[in-house]
């Protein structure tokens, strides 16, 4: 058994390996996946289609289990929870971006931004407020009884930065976040991000864009479910 | 407190989506909204009419024990042909009233009463009316609110008094207008003095010791003016019976001795009557029988009632279904956040309850209308019970938890990664 990570060792991962079964084949989608992110660090995690990288997102991001290794996330193994502890390590560990936004249509821009806060049973007073201040820090209180479909992308990518926030994760997993997105938007997105860094959020990034993963301090490159590189503060 | 706080963003969310498929929760409601009015409106009329074979039966006395003379089947009395132009004789004595008063344990009182139906006249009106010549203890087995005047007393019966007492409904029709105390009227051959008006008995579907228009007189009069013999001519000749006595209603002292006393009565007139021209009825009986038969009508309604709120049930199932579908990357979305399975089943949970429970509340003013209704266009009698109400609610609320659970299970269920993927 691998050490413990160290408590400045947010993300640490030993011997990831991920197989699914289709038909009689095995497929290795990540085939020993091995490093550590330190606290406060901005990473991107980068490759082709086919590399490994929705898996790696999936599993980073406790929706996916590994069928071999271990993933300790703040300190507790992940490999090893089951589905109620992983929903619960998601709620207060992580905070998700995703290219295509996934905001729930029917609620309004502040009620998007609770949501996190209603499963972790904050009363309401403490949601709004709390909502209020995440909305102004990613420049969106004047939205904030809106609709998303009133919304344009970068406002709503805005707005969905927010509810990452909302339960002051460990990490912040942003999946593509810049996809949907025209390039000056990009661009604000992306500051937003190295805002957060620099208020020191622990950031991983996940693209095939070389672009958008030279904003990250730090980048792993994945090929064929393995490491092909490490580059930053972490190697 | 707290979880209200949880929950009522959720009903909210629950409202929100009934709100914005107006016709599509419409009309899946309308199946519960039937569904409950049904079983409310149902239960009412049930109710009603068992209320009213019971307040009828009731009416004859819970404790009485009706002894009534019946004509013996011709095989037991001799070809009809023998009894052509000839008197046949049956039915009870007095001798049974006393054997009954002697030998029966329990007994309270014993009435003995004799029904013809004789042509009543005042001047220019006539009525058929049902003349039932009795004791004055009538009065205290078959229970009249007395409207005016006096009933009979032991005087009059001792006296062979000319004297007669009507209800109210043969009153109407042979009085008229005028004064009705003191008026003489003739029943057949005998002048009558009218002494007294009781109460009719009100509808009533059981046969009832007297009904529509009576008049009660004096036994030993109707025995002086009338005899024993009832006798008709008809185009064949003469056809007569005689009945010393057409019933003899038992009164016993409690509820309990009615049955041994009937079975009693039973034995004693057996042993005299070798053909068999009694029959014995117990309102007690009859009343344990109408409350089975209550039973068994309110489950076949409460099953009819049931099956349209299953049907209802399975709408709101199948647009739930539907609704998992149509919201799979809602449910993605609310699982990466951090939703545990068990929170995505309450969501759903709620969703439907705000179905069933609304379509509930409006099928609980429909089924108060609809007996209003019946009530007002047939006048059947319907009762609505306040528990069926109550039932009414709780199987809104259980049937969105149970129909809802399905659809539920199946929005936890689904995987997130697939969830999120699915557009």
């Amino acid at each position: 058994m691998p050490p413990r990570p160290r408590a400045d060792e947010v993300v640490r991962l030993d011997d990831i390996k991920r197989h699914y079964t289709v038909g009689d084949e095995v497929v290795r989608a990540l085939d020993g996946v091995s490093f550590t992110i330190r606290k406060g660090s901005y990473w991107a995690i980068m490759g082709p289609s086919g590399s490994g990288k929705s898996t790696m997102l999936n599993i980073l991001g406790c929706l996916d289990r590994p069928s071999h290794g271990a993933y300790w996330l703040n300190s507790e193994n992940v490999a090893e929870m089951d589905d109620d502890e992983l929903s619960d390590h998601r709620l207060r560990n992580l905070g998700f971006v995703f290219q295509s936004f996934h905001l729930i249509p029917q609620l309004t821009v502040c009620e998007n931004i609770e949501v996190p806060m209603l499963y972790l049973g904050l009363p309401q007073a403490e949601r709004t407020r709390k909502a209020e201040i995440l909305a102004e820090r990613v420049g969106m209180s004047h939205r904030l009884r809106h609709l998303p479909s009133e919304l344009s992308g970068g406002q709503r990518q805005r707005v969905a930065v927010a509810r990452a926030l909302a339960n002051d994760p460990a990490v912040l997993l942003a999946d593509e976040p810049t996809g949907n997105l025209d390039s000056a938007t990009s661009v604000q997105i992306m500051g937003l991000f190295q805002e957060l860094y620099e208020q020191g959020k622990t950031v991983i990034l996940v693209t095939h864009e070389p672009d958008i993963a030279t904003y990250a301090k730090s980048c792993v490159v994945l090929k064929d479910g393995r490491v092909q590189s490490l580059q930053g503060e972490g190697a | 407190m707290n979880q209200l706080q949880y929950f009522w963003p959720f009903i909210r969310l629950g409202l929100t989506d009934v709100w914005r498929h107006k016709t599509r929760s419409f009309l899946t409601m309308l199946g519960m909204v039937f569904g409950v009015g049904s079983v409310i409106a149902m239960l009412a009329v049930g109710e009603g009419a068992s209320q009213q074979a019971l307040d009828s039966i009731k009416r004859l006395g819970s404790q009485n024990i009706m002894v009534m003379s019946v004509k013996p089947t011709s095989a037991e009395s001799g070809s009809t042909g023998a009894q052509r132009g000839s008197l046949a004789v049956y039915g009870l004595l007095y001798e049974d009233e006393d054997r009954i008063k002697e030998t029966v344990p329990g007994v309270l009182l014993t009435v003995p009463a004799r029904m013809t139906r004789r042509n009543a006249r005042l001047g220019e009106r006539q009525l058929e009316l049902r003349v039932v010549e009795t004791i004055p203890d009538w009065f205290e087995v078959v229970q009249r609110p007395v409207l005016a005047g006096r009933v009979l007393t032991e005087g009059d019966v001792r006296e062979c008094a000319n004297v007669c007492v009507l209800t109210e409904h043969g009153v109407r029709r042979l009085l008229a207008a005028e004064e009705m105390i003191g008026q003489r009227i003739r029943i057949a051959s005998g002048v009558f003095e009218v002494i007294g008006i009781v109460k009719n008995e009100t509808g009533g579907t059981v046969r009832a010791p007297d009904s529509e228009a009576d008049g009660y007189i004096p036994i030993s009069t109707g025995t002086r003016l009338f005899g024993e013999a009832n006798i008709r001519y008809s185009a064949g000749g003469m056809e007569g019976e005689k009945v010393e006595l057409g019933q003899i209603i038992v009164k016993m002292s409690d509820t309990d001795a009615v049955e041994p006393g009937s079975k009693a009565i039973e034995a004693v007139l057996s042993r005299f009557h070798k053909k068999r021209d009694f029959k014995i009825d117990v309102p007690l009986t009859l009343l344990k029988e109408a409350e089975r038969t209550k039973r068994t009508y309110n489950i076949v309604l409460g099953a009819i009632a049931g099956i349209s709120l299953l049907v209802g049930g399975i709408g709101i199932m199948n647009i739930m279904l539907a609704s998992v579908t149509e919201r799979t990357k809602e449910i993605g979305i609310r699982r990466a956040i951090g939703a545990r399975r068990s929170r995505i089943v309450i969501q759903f949970l709620i969703n439907t309850c705000v179905l069933s429970i609304g379509g509930g509340l409006v099928g609980l003013l429909v089924g108060v209308c609809i007996p209003m209704l019946i009530t007002l266009f047939t006048g059947m009698i319907t009762v609505i019970q306040p528990y069926s109400l109550f039932l009414a609610f709780g199987i809104s609320a259980g049937i969105g938890i149970v129909f809802g659970l399905y659809p539920a299970m199946r929005a936890a269920s689904l995987d997130p990664i697939e969830a999120l993927r699915h557009e």
